[in-house]
C-alpha cells in the first residue's frame, strides 16, 4: 500500500516575504460550518459554550481565541463566515452541536494565509473593496469581500496582520497576486 | 453606489448582484386568479423615482437584500434583510 502524504493548501507557495510583508500559512485545524436552523440560534450558542468554551460570532466577529488557534495551540476559534453561518475552527464539532444547526466539514477546502508585517494593509487596500481603516476595521473584525474577484473571508488579527481565506483551488492564484501586489508596495517604499 | 448591508455595513456595490424588482417576494397564492399570476410574473414598473428590488450580497455575507432607491438620484433610502420578512429567524 503506498503512503500517500497529504499537502496543506499553500504547501510550496509560502513563506513570501517582500519587503516589510511576510506571507506564511496559517494553520486553523479542522473546518466546520455551521448554520444554526430557525429558532435555534440561543440553543446553538449555549450548546457551543458548554462544548468549546466559546460564543457564537455575530456579524463580523471572531470567538476564541484566534491567535492561539493559528498558532496550532489547539484551542477551539469561531469566525462569522456569511449570513446566520460561521467557521468552527479547531477541534471536530461537538455532536450536540448538530442538533441546533447544520454542520458540513468543510475539509481542505479553504487556503488559509497570514499577511503579516509593515505594509501588509497597503497589500491588501489594492486588492479589495473593504474599508481597512484601523478605526473602521478592528482587530478581531472578520468580513466576507472580494479580493481580486475571488470570495474571500478577511480577519484583522493586528494593525498589521490578517488571516486570508480563499477557495482551496484558487491557493495559487491568491499567492499569486498577492505575491505581485507586495512586490508592489516594496517597491514603492510602502509601509 | 454604495449599499450599507444589515450584516457587514456599507460596502462597494461590485459585492452585490442585482435580481430585480422586489414584488418577487409576493407570490399569490395557489389558488389566486391568472391575472394575480400575470402581474406577479411579467409586469414591472418602471419608475423614475423610488422603487424597491432584490439584491444579493454575493461576494459578501450571501444575504438577499430588499433596497428602497431612486433611481434618478441613485440614493439607497433603505436596506432591509429579505430573511426578516418571514418567520423569526
Amino acid at each position: 500500500m503506498v503512503e500517500l502524504a497529504a499537502k496543506t493548501p499553500l504547501a510550496g507557495l509560502v513563506p513570501v516575504t517582500l519587503g516589510g510583508v511576510t506571507l506564511i500559512e496559517a494553520d486553523l485545524g479542522r473546518l466546520t460550518s455551521v448554520a444554526p436552523y430557525c429558532g435555534q440560534d440561543r440553543a446553538l450558542a449555549a450548546a457551543l459554550r458548554a462544548a468549546h468554551g466559546i460564543a457564537a460570532p455575530g456579524p463580523g466577529r471572531v470567538a476564541g481565541q484566534i491567535g492561539a488557534r493559528i498558532a496550532g495551540q489547539g484551542e477551539a476559534a469561531a469566525i462569522w463566515f456569511g449570513h446566520r453561518l460561521f467557521l468552527l475552527a479547531g477541534p471536530a464539532p461537538d455532536e450536540t452541536l448538530a442538533a441546533h444547526a447544520a454542520l458540513a466539514d468543510q475539509g481542505d477546502g479553504w487556503a488559509c494565509a497570514r499577511l503579516e508585517g509593515r505594509g501588509a494593509a497597503q497589500v491588501l487596500a489594492r486588492l479589495t473593496p473593504l474599508d481597512l481603516r484601523p478605526g473602521v476595521f478592528r482587530r478581531g473584525q472578520t468580513a466576507r469581500t472580494d479580493l481580486r474577484h475571488m470570495a474571500a473571508s478577511i480577519t484583522r488579527l493586528g494593525d498589521e496582520d490578517f488571516l486570508i481565506l480563499v477557495f482551496r483551488a484558487f491557493a495559487r492564484t491568491l499567492v499569486h497576486d498577492l505575491r505581485q501586489t507586495m512586490q508592489g508596495v516594496a517597491a514603492r517604499g510602502g509601509g | 453606489m454604495r449599499i450599507a448591508c444589515p450584516n457587514c455595513g456599507e460596502r462597494d456595490r461590485r459585492e452585490f448582484y442585482y435580481l430585480g424588482d422586489a414584488v418577487a417576494l409576493d407570490r399569490p397564492a395557489a389558488g389566486a386568479p391568472p391575472e394575480a399570476w400575470h402581474g406577479y410574473l411579467h409586469l414591472r414598473d418602471n419608475p423614475c423615482g423610488v422603487t424597491r428590488d432584490l439584491w444579493y450580497h454575493e461576494q459578501g455575507c450571501a444575504a438577499w437584500l430588499v433596497l428602497t432607491r431612486d433611481t434618478a438620484t441613485h440614493e439607497v433610502l433603505e436596506v432591509a434583510l429579505a430573511a426578516a420578512r418571514g418567520a423569526a429567524r
